[in-house]
């Protein structure tokens, strides 16, 4: 039966859960094919994660190997395609917790970089599991700048082969996913020298390991990187490569290749190397940002009003957690922030398909938007949703720390998102690179990308909201944010001009100006995010349910990063004082409205128990039950420890003649 | 200190590719060994058991931490001297270990809803201890799940048919000898955490289980044989060693942040990345702007934390001398101090070690924000007892101590001053002046809270409706209070440095930590017209300088904190930067490497290549 506390919550919803679900799936159709997939995938025992918090690192990625085969027989049975409407589903179903997805970077990295021979040769290959792929970027001693890697390619004419070396340590490929036990070929990014000359990083197929007995081939030494704060499944591993020789036609070259006689030619865009990236970065906002948010969200509110605590008016009962100010100030801004970024999301896929179109058909235009895009965004959301799950894990007080609740893991896992494919920081200034030069251009009259436009529009002037009623208006909140990107943007661009006219290094100049970039890069992304969210509320107008409880969401994403921000809202006085107070009192009154709809509105995430995988966050509430029962089964409580015997039990007994 | 690291008994193999099991073994292992050594080299200083403590571990929980941390106080600040007879040498002597089980499944920081019951029976003159509900079972204690046999047990006591409150009982759990529970008792591990690996937090059910009315522990109130309650002198003294456990933890928050910083601003320096300028090789990160702005801001923290911790630990001493003696009037602010102090270092840390990406250090740290007072709880306490200065202040009374500013409020009201006249007088180099800007924000927001409270109250909400609607302001006044404390004490110091170079690097770590603070809070100190936008400009230039400023002087600083290699425990963080070498050698001792070919290639890999 369900806990009464959580019952009661369901009863005075203001919409229709199951309606806002496949909304925000994309229609009933794709809440159907999901549900079905998650079905097939739960009730098969193969693939239950219930003891993944008891295993060892070993234990888990046997697991995940286990899983990652037996998915292959499951997706036959089932019918089930690469490129069928089910397959995006299966990842979400399993969280994550299956092996060879790196295989997955390496067939997507041969079908982007390598030229039709090359995708004839080897996507077959790996599609039928014939060979395990990895993905050899990231070396010990360099990460995401890429022109720093130190592993070598040099071609050798007498063989038409390269030879592939990892000249000294901190230029040992260390971290990549599938490749300290499992892989047996990876695609190697190493620095091509033909004739004596470098012409920087290039993508190599190499085998690493027997395709017969799963031994090391020559000359590579490989194994893995040891335990980590999270994806124990996963084997990341290290690679040496020592005089490798891989046949040239190894070398990916649908963009650049390398002549029998050495001749090196280029076919396109350099950038188009980091194409793969790029559409790695945009595809884990969604499944490692924004879902793991909403995961940790629906625990968190869910318990919120489980959990009992204190009194809020003596000789009543002790009161719900969550109908305290407080801890609605912590939860229900991180749950608006999930509704954004899945909406932002949306967003982004759009902007990506057509953008990968125009790639394929080798028109490089939109490459820089794309790349500054995906930086940007994977930076920032990351950044937020890691730091909206720790807020979730703290706000579920001890119990949150238990790996039972499910919080932790999903914490370390959305921590690591901050730094693989290209670490946040980086990653900013990436994109304040592209804000920078698109406001030059913008300021001298040149086109610029329809995403950057207001750039050119600088206005001055103030914010002209009276009431706090007013900062309930999309309007308001947009031009604020549209302001504060902007003066972000301009005076970081204006100071840069500054110190390179005073005679400061260009490379100078830059370093110091780029904890104001990094800043201006996230208030033009927090920009977008609020005004995408404003027009996908005004865009659903036939659902009036919903539409209401959208807006009053997005009304309090956008009012929460203004009062967590203020300084840089009142700075040039866009905002006054009195007007701070306004957003302030708006956004207080916004929790207890959207209070009343919180735990419906973390059910429409339609999360099944098995998947939360969490004592706290279960359907029915029975957390303490369950809380229970569960540490039962630790393997601390079913076998004997070897502590007593061989340590306390001479401490508790003979420490007098010891002592 | 060279004392655990030369002692072989010490060694063992690296903690990160143990099991939860035998990480705890290992614990209990160093723990009984640890016992015996204090014995033999006659340590026994609570001062210097610390620092044995915190060498043996490295810093980490320990099975033991409970009986040496709680059990063996508790006794001696709560036992009769009859208890004490009976049992602190058993204890001394571990031949009773024990723990403190105060949390429930269903409660935490508000003690006043525990619900286990123990209630007095004068037929046996014996208490019977119950937990009546899933939710009152004792959950994580640490040390409960598999290493103590007793445990000091928080309960409701019945008699006569009347509750009297939450009290403390000594029972034991587990059979001398076999380490059996005992019947009635049902004890056991609660499973994996995030981090403190190697403690057994553990959950007790009691059922009618009894023990004899002499185990409750009654220094202060007693149960007589018929069964008559006796009243405490004051009920305050029972939060004593809760406050002292608080201020511990903001020393913790101040070393576990020194840790981090060390390991995160070595690294710094040994790796490279991207180029600043073409064609010259890739720079120390270190020198990037933006790595500085992350890192040495929570140098300067660590080091204002440190001085924190040790103001506060003075203050308890002082405060809890005079509380010997009767004297219990410095306890309201002591107990306020500590909560918010707590709660703010706490956090603080958290989040700076977070952003130094440490797994170890943060896992075992953050739950501090947890336990032993709910972050957000211990705010409230400490803004509860600001509003409580603040009316003070509004109906003429004056207050004294860290509150003292509030005083000055009902002045500047009467001579309402100009912004632009104000302002122009915050110098920002100078730390004094900054501490004065962080007053002016703490007593602008504890005023805004109470009047907002009083808005509330006006509106004739209840008492608490109004505290509920009114906690986000009550909390950021805390915050900013906190932040105005620490401030000030850091300011404070410099002038006891008499070393001028010492003094120097002081001073800028100072004015980092105060300038740092204002930039990631301008809202408040614009809105309240302490700042201009001008000044704002101007500290964010300035926090910029002094990062080159100290940029040398980075690594000596985190140096100075005199970690030894061992403590880190970091392949990252060692004194000679030896950092690839190591982080190989080390990787190859992983256990999924101890084969070459992994067993699961042949289980699952082979069968599946050889079918598809």
């Amino acid at each position: 039966s369900v806990n009464h506390d959580l019952a009661s919550e369901r009863q005075t919803a203001s919409f229709s859960v199951e309606k806002l679900t496949a909304w925000l799936d994309g229609g009933a159709e794709h809440t159907r094919i999901r549900r079905a997939v998650v079905e097939a995938i739960e009730c098969d025992p193969v693939f239950s994660r219930e003891n993944q918090y008891f295993q060892s690192q070993n234990e888990r990625y046997e697991a995940a190997v286990r899983k990652a085969v037996h998915l292959q027989k499951k997706m036959h049975e089932m019918g089930w395609t690469e490129n069928g409407p089910e397959f995006k589903y299966i990842y979400r179903a399993l969280s994550g917790d299956v092996a060879f997805l790196l295989h997955r970077i390496f067939m997507r990295s041969i079908s982007v970089l390598g030229s039709d021979k090359q995708i004839a040769k080897w996507i077959p290959l790996a599609s039928q599991y014939q060979l395990i792929g990895s993905y050899a970027q990231t070396e010990l001693g360099h990460g995401t700048y890429l022109q720093g890697l130190e592993t070598t390619a040099v071609f050798d004419n007498a063989t038409q082969e390269f030879i592939l070396n990892t000249p000294k340590i901190s230029a040992m490929k260390w971290w990549p996913g599938d490749m300290g036990r499992s892989a047996t070929h990876t695609v190697v990014f190493a620095q091509l020298y033909v004739h004596g000359k470098c012409y920087g990083v290039h993508p190599f197929i190499v085998q690493i390991r027997s395709l017969q007995d799963h031994s090391l081939c020559p000359g590579i030494i490989a194994g893995d990187i040891g335990p980590k704060m999270s994806f124990e499944h996963i084997d990341n591993g290290y690679l040496m490569l020592q005089n490798v020789r891989v046949p040239r036609e190894n070398m990916l070259n649908k963009f650049c290749e390398v002549q029998p006689d050495g001749t090196y030619v280029r076919l396109g865009s350099q950038q188009i190397n980091y194409f793969t990236m790029t559409t790695v970065r945009i595809s884990l906002i969604s499944d490692e940002a924004v879902i793991p948010l909403m995961k940790a969200c629906t625990i968190a509110i869910r318990y919120s009003v489980v959990r009992r605590q204190s009194k809020l008016k003596p000789g009543e009962q002790e009161a719900k957690i969550l109908d305290y100010q407080t801890q609605q100030e912590k939860l229900l801004p991180q749950l608006a922030a999930a509704y954004a970024f899945h909406f932002i999301n949306d967003y982004l896929q759009e902007l990506f398909e057509k953008g990968y179109r125009e790639v394929q058909r080798k028109n490089f235009d939109t490459l820089p938007e794309l790349h500054a895009f995906s930086s940007g965004f994977k930076a920032m959301v990351t950044q937020y949703c890691t730091s909206a799950v720790e807020i979730c894990l703290r706000a579920c007080g001890g119990h949150g720390y238990s790996l039972l609740s499910g919080l932790p893991s999903l914490y370390t896992k959305i921590l690591a998102s901050c730094i693989y494919e290209g670490e946040n920081t980086i990653l900013l200034l990436q994109a304040a690179r592209f804000l920078n030069k698109c406001f030059m251009a913008a300021s001298a009259g040149q086109p610029v990308p329809p995403s950057v436009t207001y750039l050119a529009a600088v206005k001055h002037g103030k914010c002209p909201a009276k009431t706090k009623v007013d900062f309930l208006s999309p309007d308001i909140y947009t031009e604020a944010y549209q302001h504060m990107a902007v003066r972000l943007v301009s005076s970081t661009a204006a100071k840069l001009q500054d110190l390179i006219q005073s005679g400061v290094k260009k490379h100078d100049a830059w370093n110091q100006c780029t904890v104001q970039l990094v800043q201006a890069a996230k208030a033009h992304c927090h920009y977008i995010t609020v005004k995408n969210f404003a027009e996908t509320v005004e865009k659903l107008k036939t659902e009036a349910g919903i539409q209401k409880i959208m807006k009053h969401l997005c009304d309090l994403f956008a009012l929460h990063g203004i009062f967590s921000n203020a300084g840089v809202f009142l700075h040039d006085g866009y905002l006054s004082g009195a007007q701070m107070d306004m957003v302030t009192a708006s956004y207080l009154d916004l929790l207890a409205v959207i209070r009343k709809d919180a735990v419906p509105l973390v059910d429409a995430f339609d999360f099944t128990d098995k998947n939360l995988n969490s004592a706290l966050g279960s359907y029915d509430g029975q957390v303490y039950q369950r809380l229970y029962e569960w540490a039962q089964k630790s393997p601390t409580n079913m076998q004997v420890s070897p502590a007593y015997e061989r340590y306390l039990k001479p401490l508790l007994h003979n420490t007098r003649s010891k002592i | 200190e060279a004392l655990v690291f030369n002692d072989p008994d010490f060694q063992h193999e690296d903690l990160n590719f143990l099991s939860r099991s035998q990480r705890y073994e290992q614990a209990v292992r160093k723990s009984a060994l640890m016992v015996m050594k204090l014995r033999e080299y006659g340590i026994a200083d609570p001062e210097e058991i610390y620092w044995f403590k915190s060498f043996v571990h490295r810093g980490r929980p320990e099975p033991l931490d409970l009986h040496l941390g709680m059990f063996l106080p508790t006794l001696l600040t709560q036992a009769t001297p009859e208890q004490q007879d009976r049992f602190f040498m058993p204890a001394w002597n571990l031949e009773i270990i024990g723990t403190y089980a105060q949390t429930e499944m269903g409660h935490g920081t508000h003690l006043r809803g525990l619900e286990t019951t123990a209630t007095y029976d004068p037929a046996t003159q014996e208490f019977i201890l119950n937990s009546p509900t899933v939710t009152s079972i004792k959950w994580w204690p640490g040390g409960l799940g598999k290493t103590s046999n007793y445990a000091i047990v928080l309960a409701q006591l019945y008699t006569q048919g009347q509750c009297k409150g939450l009290h403390a009982f000594i029972v034991p759990i587990r059979q001398l000898g076999t380490h059996e529970p005992l019947p009635g008792i049902t004890v056991g591990d609660i499973g994996p955490k995030f981090g403190y690996d190697e403690m057994d937090n553990g959950y007790l059910k009691m059922d009618n289980f009894r023990i004899p009315r002499e185990n409750m522990l009654m220094k202060y109130a007693q149960v007589e044989p018929d069964g008559t309650y006796v009243k405490p002198l004051s009920d305050k003294l029972t939060y004593g060693t809760m406050v002292f456990i608080r201020s511990l933890i903001v020393g913790d928050a101040a070393r576990s942040l020194s840790r981090a910083c060390t390991i995160a601003i070595r690294y710094s320096a040994v790796r490279h990345q991207s180029e600043l300028k073409p064609g010259e090789p890739e720079p120390q990160i270190l020198d990037y702007q933006t790595q500085q702005y992350k890192l040495f801001p929570l140098l300067a923290t660590a080091y204002a934390f440190h001085f924190v911790g040790a103001y506060i630990k003075d203050t308890y001493s002082r405060v809890s001398s005079d509380i010997n003696e009767g004297n219990l009037s410095e306890l309201p602010e002591l107990h306020a101090l500590t909560a918010g102090l707590k709660a703010f270092t706490s956090w603080t840390a958290s989040a700076g070690i977070e952003e130094c990406r440490l797994p170890d250090i943060y896992v075992t740290f953050t739950p501090s924000c947890t336990y032993e007072g709910e972050n957000t709880v211990m705010m409230l306490q400490t803004a509860r007892f600001l509003v409580k200065s603040y009316n003070q202040v509004s109906s003429g009374q004056r207050v004294t101590g860290m509150v003292s500013y509030l005083n000055d409020l009902s002045r500047q009201r009467i001579q309402p001053q100009h912004v632009a006249a104000r302002t122009a007088t915050v110098p920002i180099s100078d730390p004094v002046s900054l501490v004065e800007a962080y007053k002016a924000r703490a007593a602008r927001l504890v005023e805004a809270a109470a009047k907002n409270l009083q808005a509330e109250l006006n509106h004739r909400r209840s008492k608490e409706d109004a505290w509920n609607r009114t906690s986000v302001d009550l909390v950021r006044a805390s915050e900013a209070h906190c932040h105005y404390v620490i401030a000030k004490l850091f300011t404070a110091k410099l002038s006891e440095i008499s070393n001028a170079a010492v003094r120097a690097v002081m001073t800028e770590l100072c004015l980092l930590y105060a300038l740092y603070g204002i930039s990631k809070n301008t809202g408040d100190f614009l809105q309240a017209g302490i700042l201009t936008d001008a000044q704002i400009t101007q500290v964010n230039q300035r926090v910029k300088e002094l990062l080159a400023i100290i940029r040398p002087n980075a690594v000596a600083l985190v140096d100075s904190f005199d970690f030894h290699d061992v403590h880190l425990g970091s392949v990252l963080g060692r004194y000679d930067g030896n950092v690839y070498e190591n982080m190989f050698e080390w990787a190859k001792k992983s256990p999924l490497n101890k084969t070459e070919v992994h067993e699961s290639f042949h289980k699952h890999l082979k069968p599946m290549q050889a079918k598809l």
